[in-house]
């Protein structure tokens, strides 16, 4: 442990600043956001906002400046660590994706929303003057997401509406894309990190794939609940019973003994085609339906898409970009809680919520137990960028993961 | 005829009840034509009483007159001689007769034809009956059907119109639901609108409240500015930054799109490069079209277009042109091709099914004389190579499968072969670890010689400091006279740890801090050594431990010594108070 700050309230929010020298702690609660600096523990900064409430909070690209949402989304303010100015941003919009800046950090979109009609402002995040500011033909602005690129933005409409429209960075309406018209629209969205794909996940159960040449769907992925093609591996996690030598047992049983009788022990096994999965029908009244493609991420080699059907919980689909085909599909035993590629390589990690993480890469798929007494309920997960380590996390707990790298002789 | 009915005969006999029925009533010609078939057909017997029922010897006159008044109204001339009376004329009787006999015979003939027509009237008539009834049943079994089959097709008339109500209806429905689902989401809109300006009102309220109560406090508090990242201030808001960032946004988008065309232009040329090489593999699949001539006269001004084609796009240059029309003939002229090859292909398979059907043009029989050539050469190749797969096979398993003996022994001899390689090594082991402790053992020796040296040098040193001592001193003897024991024992002490250290490999900090500086320089000395020798190299350890090396290295060590002689002395003496 390097070092141990004390904030006056609880915290709800934390983020490193890009430079990795400040660290943000916002207590919505208090409306108070907190900055320590790593070099100087002495260092102090503290934000409060007073009675206007604190909602979110984020730093720019920069690392010197703090956005911070103030209550029923009033408006952002934009301060300032370097200068004493103090800019504002009004009627931001409330949704779930309302600010995002470009990957190298040099603008950031936000959405407005004016007289019931939405729009969007591009700010040049140097010195945080307006770019650009245009309307947008959606009902219900949900999310904007710069493409890797910085070239092109995309903006997508309230589930009600399935709406994709795509901007140019001056402002300029590249392509709108529809696909149908009444059923619950759009779930989840992701671009490819080379920019050239929009994968778009929608509560059909299906993703629909454009490509940043025509902008039109280049092809559907489907997410069936039986799989037939001969081609796709699918592997099933399957528990299997701790072996237990009969002459080791002993009374009081040691912490070891004790643990590896409760646990269980889980490998994977191949299935063959045809396999059918653990369909869920969701109940028709609810809003917000488990149903449809709700997570969605693409390899960093830009290989292989991993999508999440809330239909069928338990599975990862696996998709090769190359042939847009279904390479693989893990079956767990429990719903998935979240999965991450890691930064370098076509390798994907996937916690259920139980004590095991899930790797799998192109050669093949490992089932990892975290060691310890008792469970460590992994609930999510975070790969190290340079791809040797991850981080899991449970409610209260978290533990580091090495990957040791096999020496090629 | 019908005086036949009103004549009664008034003759009563045996067979008059032949008559009386057919006299007294009056028949059909049908019944007329039965009872005449009767009455041609009397027996004799009947016959003879017929004749004399009609005339008898009282009335004699009476039946001549009546036969002559029924022979007269017949037409036949009569039977009287000149109509007298009583004369009866032979001859006109015995012709009437015979043309009565006349008559008879074409009644009779008439009578019988009558009959057989009759008869095949008949059995026309059955047939026909018969036709009539059959043809009546069928058509009652044909109306029957029809009327079922009416039916059958009324019924799924009557069903597919209540499908296509049905399906009306549903189509009805899913406009009303559409119609209706677009009503309430016009009607959520516009509520959805009316909270949200609501909403907006109430917003404004509450920045206005916020921002008009003025907190006291900073809403900042920061102990000390900090730099900015890149390490420039900030600008002022200027037209110029304005027209600058303006400047930059527009790069950014030029220089994406420029290496997305150069990606495209990559893309292009290199397909380009694969038409123009799949042009070059058709042309040359295609056959030289010199030696068929009437196919050239059908593809003559094809191929002269072909050549100028090859001639002109061939050439490097067109390739980086990427107008349209290089574009078009390019791909124009690899259809042509691609079309020709395929004309070519169908004219093969076209030759082939007519060779197999049998030709007739000698051109055909040749190639399929050569065709036959060629298979039977590649038959013959594949039974060699069979062969020589086949004796391979056996060799192998000769080598592979003897009996279990000479597997065996075979076995042993590799291990065998083994052994001896790893004997070997252990040999070659074993002698170097012999010259190593060989050459410990010189180096041991060489260090107790050293010692002992050593040993014969202090003592003698000791001895010339004695002198000097005395020389110089002659007060101090009992304590000379403890030095040289001490420096005995010193040496003793150094000679054991000398022989400890070389026969353990104790560490050297050990060492160090229990010996003296002498033993200290011998004590590194070993520990360079000791450090070489856990090396694994074996090679490495000869060099070091010739013995002519130790010898330079006590050499040297002696040679320290007398640079430090002093020091040592006096280090020396204060050893003597430790033990």
């Amino acid at each position: 442990i390097l070092h141990l700050y004390t904030c006056t309230d609880q915290i709800q929010y934390i983020e490193w600043s890009s430079d990795s020298q400040f660290i943000l702690c916002a207590m919505y609660k208090r409306g108070l956001v907190q900055v320590w600096s790593l070099e100087q523990p002495d260092w102090h900064c503290r934000i409060d906002e007073g009675s206007a409430g604190l909602v979110a909070s984020c730093w720019s690209p920069d690392g010197r400046h703090i956005l911070n949402t103030t209550e029923f989304h009033l408006r952002i303010t934009v301060w300032s660590l370097c200068t004493k100015s103090v800019s504002y941003i009004k009627y931001p919009k409330a949704c779930q994706q309302g600010v995002a800046f470009t990957k190298d950090g040099r603008y950031m979109a936000v959405a407005e929303r004016r007289d019931c009609k939405d729009f969007i402002s591009i700010f040049v995040c140097r010195n945080w003057q307006l770019l650009r500011h245009f309307d947008t033909e959606t009902q219900d602005l949900f999310g904007i997401e710069w493409a890797p690129n910085g070239c092109v933005l995309a903006a997508w409409d309230t589930c009600l509406e399935y709406k994709v429209l795509l901007y140019s960075l001056d402002g300029r309406l590249l392509s709108s894309y529809r696909a149908y018209e009444w059923p619950l629209g759009i779930k989840s969205i992701a671009w490819s990190p080379s920019s050239q794909f929009l994968a778009i996940g929608s509560f059909d159960e299906k993703v629909r794939i454009l490509n940043h040449v025509t902008w039109k769907k280049i092809t559907e992925l489907e997410h069936p609940a039986v799989i037939t093609n001969k081609k796709t591996i699918v592997y099933k996690e399957v528990e299997k019973s701790p072996t237990l030598g009969t002459e080791r047992l002993s009374f009081p049983p040691t912490r070891a003994l004790a643990s590896s009788l409760f646990s269980t022990q889980s490998k994977y096994d191949i299935c063959q085609v045809p396999v059918s999965l653990n369909y869920i029908k969701p109940v028709a009244d609810k809003a917000n339906p488990k149903v449809g493609v709700g997570m969605l991420a693409f390899s960093a080699d830009n290989c292989f898409l991993a999508t999440k059907n809330d239909n069928i919980p338990n599975a990862v689909w696996i998709w090769d970009m190359r042939k847009l085909k279904l390479a693989v599909v893990l079956e767990q035993l429990y719903s998935i809680q979240c999965f991450q590629w890691d930064p370098c390589q076509p390798r994907l990690a996937v916690c259920t919520g139980s004590s095991r993480v899930y790797l799998w890469s192109p050669a093949g798929c490992v089932v990892v137990k975290v060691p310890g007494e008792g469970d460590f309920q992994i609930v999510s997960l975070s790969w190290h960028s340079s791809g040797d380590s991850m981080l899991l996390l449970s409610k209260d707990h978290f533990c580091v993961c090495y990957l040791e790298r096999e020496e090629v002789k | 005829m019908g005086d036949w009915r009103t004549v009664t005969v008034p003759l009563l006999s045996s067979d008059s009840k032949n008559i009386f029925p057919y006299t007294s009533e009056r028949k059909s010609p049908a019944s007329m034509s039965s009872e005449v078939l009767r009455l041609s057909l009397p027996s004799a017997k009947s016959m003879h009483s017929f004749f004399s029922a009609f005339c008898t010897e009282e009335n004699i006159e009476q039946s001549i007159s009546y036969i002559d008044r029924e022979l007269t109204t017949m037409g036949f001339p009569s039977i009287y001689v000149e109509s007298k009376g009583k004369e009866l004329d032979l001859v006109s009787m015995v012709n009437c007769m015979n043309e009565l006999l006349v008559l008879q015979h074409k009644n009779l003939r008439a009578q019988e034809e009558i009959e057989i027509q009759h008869l095949k009237l008949g059995s026309d008539m059955d047939h026909l009956q018969n036709c009539y009834t059959k043809l009546k049943e069928q058509l009652e079994l044909s109306k029957r059907e029809i009327v079922g089959l009416q039916e059958r097709d009324r019924q799924l008339q009557s069903k597919n119109r209540n499908l296509h109500q049905l399906l009306k209806n549903e189509k009805d429905e899913v406009q009303k639901l559409q119609n209706v689902i677009s009503s309430r989401a016009t009607q959520y809109n516009h509520d959805m609108k009316r909270k949200e300006r609501e909403y907006n009102k109430l917003k404004e309220r509450l920045h206005q409240l916020v921002m008009n109560k003025k907190d006291k406090k900073l809403a900042m508090e920061v102990l000390n500015y900090v730099g900015r990242a890149d390490g420039k201030r900030g600008a002022w808001r200027t037209d110029k930054t304005e027209a600058r960032n303006e400047e930059e946004m527009y790069k950014v988008l030029l220089s994406d799109y420029e290496q997305r065309q150069k990606q495209l232009l990559l893309e292009n040329t290199e397909l380009k490069k694969v038409l123009q090489q799949m042009k070059k593999d058709i042309i040359s699949l295609l056959p030289p079209q010199k030696q068929k001539p009437k196919e050239r006269s059908e593809d003559g001004p094809v191929l002269s277009d072909q050549e100028e084609d090859i001639g002109e796009l061939n050439k490097e240059n067109m390739w980086e042109l990427s107008c349209e029309t290089v574009r078009e003939q390019l791909t124009n002229s690899i259809r042509k091709q691609w079309r020709m090859l395929k004309n070519h292909v169908e004219k093969l398979d076209n030759q082939v099914s007519r060779g197999h059907s049998g030709a007739l043009n000698e051109k055909d029989v040749i190639s399929r004389e050569d065709h036959e050539l060629e298979t039977g050469k590649l038959e013959l190749e594949i039974q060699q190579c069979k062969e020589m797969i086949r004796t391979q096979q056996q060799l192998l398993q000769q080598q592979l499968t003897c009996d279990d003996d000479t597997t065996l022994l075979l076995q042993d001899c590799y291990l065998l072969e083994e052994r001896e390689r790893l004997q070997e090594e252990w040999r070659l082991f074993r002698e170097q670890k012999r010259n190593f402790e060989k050459e410990r053992k010189s180096f041991t020796e060489a260090a107790i010689r050293l010692g002992l040296e050593r040993k014969a040098f202090e003592e003698d040193r000791g001895a010339w400091l004695k002198h000097q001592f005395l020389s110089m001193t002659a007060d101090c003897k009992s304590e000379n006279s403890t030095t040289p024991s001490a420096f005995l024992r010193s040496a003793d002490t150094d000679l054991r740890l000398v022989r400890s250290a070389s026969q353990q490999k104790r560490p050297p900090s050990v060492l160090s801090t229990t010996a003296s500086p002498e033993p200290c320089q011998i004590s590194q000395y070993i520990t360079q050594n000791s450090v070489a020798s856990e090396k694994p190299a074996a090679d490495y350890l000869p060099n070091l431990w010739v013995g002519s090396d130790g010898k330079e290295e006590t050499e040297e060590c002696t040679k320290t010594w007398e640079d430090s002689g002093l020091d040592t002395l006096c280090r020396n003496l204060h050893m003597e108070q430790l033990p």
